[in-house]
């Protein structure tokens, strides 16, 4: 901050955080007319966001012991299914009482979905076990809920879009090095490039920190305390669907109870617990394991299916009084903070918390309370605008890229063949992203994301990016070998059957071909 | 319930042999190869419409599944999505028609030589291709007039000697009863008593153009004709490849028909010529074979693969002196049952075929061998050559066409002379 000769931008509202709680801010105030810009320390949706399971709560898994969060998660169920069409799938969803579990909670849960508005209808289980033929064939009740698919990178990526559409900025790879107070006053922030290692100043009138599980560090840097806890959650994705619905255990909320399609693969989930930083995600053997029993439960056969990777996100879990001993016992509603309020700081609001479905409701909360530092309250129309992409309300369907290639599949040539990736939308992509990394092209295709996980298109990728130009052969060779680290940390705790062949053969192709570690950089 | 076809697809590692092997994405973009329609777009299907049309384009001729190393079961995966896309759309008439045989054979047989002269005419085959969708040069039978088992009704074999029961097929019984008179006349010269059931479709047809339901009628309806025998303990054999192999296997992994009949009269299924080998295996085939100095070329057919046999009609007729048979190593004629008939498909069917065909005709040989009826007719048509069934061979090897079986010479499929 002692540097004056550095550049500074002007904004109404600074957001810090690139998940689907900030990008969902930065487009609210946006659409509202305010001058924004977004900054992310790394890339949009790297966080909380793209390593979630992907479901869109109907409510059903809160209707028990989460009131207030089950009537949010209905609602914005509602909103996002006409909003962010493009980024769901209307999977439906299913809660099943397996052997292992208490078929008596069935009308608790019944119970608990009439009084927060939750639509539930009990079906038989030969009904249930026709519509989910690899489920359990001794569960003992079944329950239809309108729970879906959602696709986390496109939502951020279509929250960002609409706001830059509006005006905003959206700065990925910008970290916060501290925040400006002046007085009792946020009044900007001292950020990096963390490419270019360029620094300079974003000066703005209100401060809004979204940054989910890492906010208690963003607060610290005005002085300010924010009790946010990491909650780890523990995923494994499946080579292809085992079921074609959402289907939760019907019992109260515990660790391997949701099995979801998402996308080509399905996802089961999760684990809970607390870790000291949420950048320290350590993914234990144990936990694997429970969530392959778990699995086996709910699917028999599932410990035979192939898994492809495993990953581990972390839910920002606010406490605001004493510590309680479970993170599942904090509340999944958001919290916002005014810390003008709390600590005498004006110009600087913390929204953490909550949950991907309610996004959009945590963000019109703070922009609603952002709107009183601003001079007035304007309207919320996030409930009723499109999100970029989704303008024509037409629903995402699970065959959308196999229909893309036809009548001739092999008009094009095919880049990464598990996820149905052309050269023309990756070349598409390296030019709209503006990026050299693999890693942001994966999370805005699924490159490398099926079940070779980037054995044969990454060296393609790679080839392609660096024949564009922007990366030189040191830094294609560099970028390939990063890339392959980062997804071995995920590949290598499910290690078996199918996917051990694969990797075997992908250790061929990466260490006997192309000698990868040893490629000139 | 395990799925076990559709589970498959997670033991594939994308290494792409079965590309290398597709004949038909070789030649046409319409198909886009069997990684990419089987283990690749089946993780694309869910519970929704069926999106992939090109899918219908796979011939179905099994090599993919063949040559997997990693026991994909490719064909099976592309032969349900077929389904599943004919199921919502509706199967085509022209597919309906050309997958029923016996309704063809039905019809076609009391009228022989008007349907033959039909057929066979170049006026009316433009029509029939403009209207009902049949290529016009796609290769036709000829009906016999009277069927196999009208034939077989007056023949008396030994009464007291083993018994084995013949499952004709369609194609025997219709087109090449004369076949079926040699596969009795051998297996009767080996000492068997010959039962030959009353017996309709196997419902293949049916199942490769996409109709499911009716294809497990006809194979239930077959099954139950034949499990009697089956149960009794007989062999049943058959000189349809194919056909054998929808009892053998695919009723059950492609229909996903649980049955104890069906699994009872599949482990008694063997095709003509492994059920010879096995009996010269154990010493029991009668190696009186006679001079047969010819040079044939032999096309094993692709679904000969699915039997997981080998080639036996070659190991049978290296039994026969100064018989010379060439072993081609081209793995598919391109007809695939029905599919080089339709007319969006027979130039795809004929390029498929067309290394086979030059290599055929590169042994100068008149004569060619394959054990599949469709495929013999294909041969014919493309490499214009007289194809017989392997048990021709054997036949006139064991001199059986010099004891008192008229007309029984040269029954092989004609190259197809089209008139008009």
């Amino acid at each position: 901050m002692q540097n004056t000769s550095m550049s500074s931008l002007e904004a109404d509202v600074l957001v810090i955080g690139g998940g689907s709680t900030g990008a969902g801010v930065a487009r609210d105030a946006a659409l509202r007319g305010f001058s924004t810009i977004l900054v992310e320390r790394r890339d949009l949706a790297d966080g909380t966001t793209g390593r979630f399971h992907g479901l869109l709560h109907s409510g059903g898994r809160y209707a028990v012991k989460d009131p207030s969060a089950a009537r949010e998660c209905i609602a914005e169920n509602r909103i996002l299914r006409v909003t962010a069409a493009d980024c769901i799938e209307d999977t439906g969803g299913m809660f099943v009482s397996t052997p292992w579990d208490d078929p008596e909670y069935g009308d608790q849960f019944l119970e608990g979905c009439r009084a927060t508005g939750v639509p539930a209808e009990e079906i038989p289980v030969a009904e249930a076990l026709r519509r989910e033929p690899r489920v359990n064939p001794g569960i003992r009740r079944a329950f239809l809920v309108p729970d879906a698919s959602l696709d986390p990178w496109k939502l951020v990526w279509g929250c960002a879009r609409s706001a830059e559409e509006h005006g905003a900025r959206i700065l990925p790879y910008h970290r916060v090095l501290d925040l400006e107070v002046d007085g009792e006053r946020v009044v900007g922030a001292h950020i990096r490039n963390q490419r270019s290692g360029e620094e300079f100043r974003i000066h703005a009138t209100v401060v809004i920190n979204a940054a989910g599980a890492w906010a208690g560090q963003i607060a610290e840097l005005a002085h300010c305390r924010v009790n946010v806890r990491a909650g780890m959650g523990l995923m494994i994705a499946m080579n292809h669907r085992l079921v074609q619905m959402c289907v939760n255990r019907c019992k109260r909320p515990a660790d391997g109870d949701i099995l979801l399609p998402l996308r080509t693969a399905c996802v089961i989930g999760t684990t809970d617990v607390f870790v000291p930083d949420p950048d320290e995600t350590e993914i234990r053997q144990a936990d694997i394991d429970l969530l392959l029993d778990e699995g086996e439960k709910l699917v028999p056969g599932f410990r035979q299916a192939r898994a492809l990777h495993a990953w581990a996100g972390v839910r920002p879990l606010f406490e605001d009084t004493a510590a309680v001993a479970e993170t599942r016992d904090v509340t999944r509603s958001h919290a916002l903070l005014d810390h003008s309020s709390r600590e005498g700081v004006a110009g600087f609001l913390t929204i953490t918390g909550g949950k991907t479905t309610t996004f959009r409701l945590m963000a019109e909360a703070a922009v609603d309370a952002a709107c009183q530092q601003l001079g007035g309250l304007r309207p919320c129309t996030t409930a009723e605008v499109a999100l970029a992409g989704s303008e024509s309300h037409v629903p995402y369907r699970i065959g959308n890229r196999l229909a893309a290639r036809e009548p001739l599949p092999q008009a094009e040539e095919i880049i990464c063949e598990c996820e149905l990736i052309t050269r023309s939308m990756l070349e598409e992509t390296i030019r709209e992203r503006d990026t050299t990394s693999l890693d942001d092209i994966r999370r805005v295709l699924r490159l490398a994301m099926g079940p070779c996980q980037g054995g044969f298109c990454i060296y393609r990728a790679t080839g392609i990016l660096h024949q564009g130009g922007k990366v030189d052969q040191a830094d294609a060779n560099r970028g390939l070998l990063d890339f392959l680290e980062e997804r071995w940390k995920g590949i290598h705790p499910i290690l078996h059957g199918d996917q051990l062949r694969q990797a075997r053969l992908d250790d061929w192709i990466f260490q006997g071909i192309l000698d990868v570690e040893h490629l000139p950089a | 319930m395990n799925d076990f076809i559709r589970d498959s697809l997670d033991h594939c590692v994308k290494c792409t042999i079965c590309e290398t092997y597709c004949p038909v994405s070789q030649v046409t973009p319409m198909f886009p190869g069997p990684k990419y329609a089987g283990p690749q777009a089946e993780r694309y299907r869910g519970a929704g419409k069926s999106v992939d049309s090109s899918v219908d384009y796979c011939s179905g001729c099994g090599i993919c599944t063949q040559v997997c190393p990693q026991d994909v079961k490719i064909a099976e995966i592309n032969s349900r999505a077929r389904a599943k896309l004919w199921e919502q759309r509706g199967v085509p008439l022209r597919n309906q028609m050309i997958a029923r045989p016996t309704v063809i054979g039905r019809l076609g047989t009391p009228v022989a030589p008007l349907a033959n002269w039909a057929l066979h005419n170049r006026a009316v085959r433009g029509i029939v291709q403009s209207i009902v969708g049949i290529h016009r040069d796609a290769p036709m039978p000829s009906f016999a007039g009277k069927t196999f088992q009208k034939r077989s009704r007056n023949h008396r074999g030994p009464s007291d000697a083993p018994a084995v029961v013949y499952f004709h097929g369609c194609g025997t019984n219709y087109y090449e009863p004369l076949v079926g008179e040699m596969v009795v006349a051998v297996l009767e010269h080996n000492g068997f008593r010959v039962i030959v059931p009353e017996q309709d479709c196997c419902g293949l047809p049916l199942q490769s153009n996409g109709n499911f339901p009716a294809a497990r009628t006809y194979v239930r309806r077959l099954v139950d004709r034949l499990v009697p025998h089956a149960r009794a303990g007989l062999p049943i054999v058959s000189n349809s490849t194919s056909c054998g192999l929808m009892l053998k296997r695919e009723a059950h992994e492609i229909l996903g028909i649980e049955d104890e009949d069906l699994k009872i009269v599949s482990e008694s299924m063997y095709d003509l010529c492994e059920f010879l080998l096995r009996l010269h295996e154990r010493g029991q085939l009668r190696t009186d074979f006679g001079s047969l100095p010819l040079t044939v070329p032999y096309h094993a057919p692709c679904q000969q693969r699915g039997h997981g046999i080998g080639k036996p009609a070659l190991d049978l007729l290296a039994l026969v002196p100064d018989l010379h048979m060439i072993e081609l190593d081209v793995d598919c004629c391109g007809i695939a049952g029905t599919y080089g008939l339709k007319k969006e498909k027979y130039e795809i069917s004929m390029a498929v075929g067309k290394r086979l065909f030059s290599d055929i005709a590169a042994t100068g040989s008149e004569l060619a061998a394959c054990d599949s009826e469709t495929c013999r007719w294909q041969i014919a048509h493309g490499a214009g050559v007289t194809a017989v069934h392997p048990i021709e061979l054997l036949y006139r090897a064991y001199g059986l066409d010099r004891q008192g079986q008229r007309d029984l010479v040269t029954t092989g499929t004609q190259p197809a002379r089209v008139s008009g």
